[in-house]
């Protein structure tokens, strides 16, 4: 259990995917620009890791993994799928978007229309499939600790893409060097941030 | 020819990926503490989008529309996996480095991006030659960012010594900062200031 909430403060605050890995850093600095939007995007993005992430990891443990297809015959023992592994996890991670989108377009269509257009671009955010590359590497030992993982990575990619939807929003008329304005300053903030996030460091439970 | 000649020149820095067009740079920031990984970062991108640009060209009046995205990232992810099987048997110290990274490259805005937004409507030829082009483009930012991040961060390039002890011993400190993410994010920001003083037309209005 202490395992288990250990990695999700972890991944909330020292292995953050944007300040530590900078995953999903392309839609990060697109959607950023109020906080609403940012929002609804983060808790997507949030909710696709919830779910791929554990169905990927149970993939990997049942499929990919060398000697994982011995619940069919130990003659399998010896066979090592994992090259397969990223056109797995891609198409895994494509199809569930699309189902979650479906899903959400039935039973909340007013959420559907909230989050529009970001929804199917999800497919294609670095940090869901780096959220179940890094689950494989880091060979997690049951789907609870999956689960906390998954789970921390997309609380912690929400935290920092609402705090810099936030801080743009606040420098929207500051005085700033004309070749700085947009792309650049945002850049520098978000350094900025990762430098606050470093103090995080070494925090253990 | 001048035509074709342009499509190579511009992605190098009036249309630069990273700087300009703001695709990939999840990978750019994470791979570059060392020149040595950045180096061979940028050649598989060059690689992956220029073999998928070609091959989505050559597909481009056959794939519906509709599922396009899918069909897209089957073979990006098919050219990944072949760089990714080549660099683990040909460099595999660099391809511990660059651990999820490689895998990385299918959900790279760059590829997906160049894809879109030019295989899919041109001839092979010029989508050969836009590929290129962008992988160079991406290849100059990530050998700037290598550069500056190991010399000032290790005192070194290509994992060779470079600052001479003497250096050392008059009191010269290797900035730690450099090596961590955050810097990163600040170098790039100030790359596409230095960029954008020089070319007016870019700044955000």
């Amino acid at each position: 259990m202490q395992e288990i909430i250990n990695i999700f403060v972890k991944s909330i605050f020292i292995d953050n995917m944007v300040f530590a890995f900078f995953l999903g850093m392309c839609s990060y600095l697109a959607v950023s620009k109020t906080v609403k939007t940012s929002m609804g995007l983060g808790i997507a993005v949030c909710f696709v890791l919830l779910i791929t992430v554990p169905v990927n990891y149970l993939i990997n443990e049942y499929l990919l993994k060398e000697g994982a297809l011995t619940w069919i015959s130990p003659a399998f023992a010896e066979v090592d799928l994992s090259f397969l592994s990223f056109i797995l996890f891609i198409a895994v991670i494509a199809a569930i978007v699309q189902l979650v989108e479906m899903f959400i377009e039935k039973f909340s269509p007013s959420l559907y229309s909230q989050l529009g257009i970001f929804l199917p671009l999800i497919a294609v955010n670095c940090a869901i499939m780096g959220a179940s590359l890094f689950m494989q590497q880091r060979e997690y030992a049951n789907i609870g600790e999956v689960f906390s993982f998954s789970l921390g990575s997309g609380i912690g990619w929400l935290l920092a893409i609402i705090g810099l939807a936030a801080i743009r929003e606040r420098i929207r008329y500051s005085q700033i060097p004309k070749p700085l304005k947009g792309l650049g300053i945002t850049f520098i903030i978000t350094g900025l941030m990762a430098i606050a996030f470093m103090s995080f460091i070494g925090i253990k439970l | 020819m001048a035509n074709m000649l342009k499509l190579i020149k511009n992605p190098l820095s009036k249309e630069n990926p990273i700087a300009v067009q703001v695709l990939g740079i999840c990978s750019a920031l994470a791979v570059t503490t060392q020149l040595k990984p950045a180096v061979v970062m940028a050649l598989s991108v060059t690689v992956v989008v220029v073999l998928s640009n070609v091959v989505v060209s050559l597909l481009r009046n056959t794939i519906p529309s509709r599922i396009r995205i899918i069909v897209q990232l089957v073979i990006v992810s098919l050219m990944v996996i072949l760089v990714d099987q080549f660099l683990k048997a040909f460099v595999y110290d660099v391809s511990k480095q660059l651990s999820v990274f490689v895998g990385l490259i299918i959900t790279n805005c760059i590829v997906m991006g160049r894809l879109e937004a030019f295989a899919l409507a041109n001839k092979p030829l010029p989508s050969l030659l836009d590929g290129i082009g962008n992988g160079l483009g991406y290849a100059v930012i990530l050998i700037i960012l290598g550069f500056i991040r190991e010399l000032f961060g290790q005192g070194s390039l290509w994992g060779y010594k470079i600052m001479p002890e003497s250096f050392f011993e008059a009191g010269y400190v290797n900035n730690g900062l450099m090596t961590m993410p955050a810097m990163a994010l600040i170098l790039v920001g100030i790359i596409i200031w230095v960029h954008r003083s020089r070319n007016e037309d870019l700044c955000e209005k």
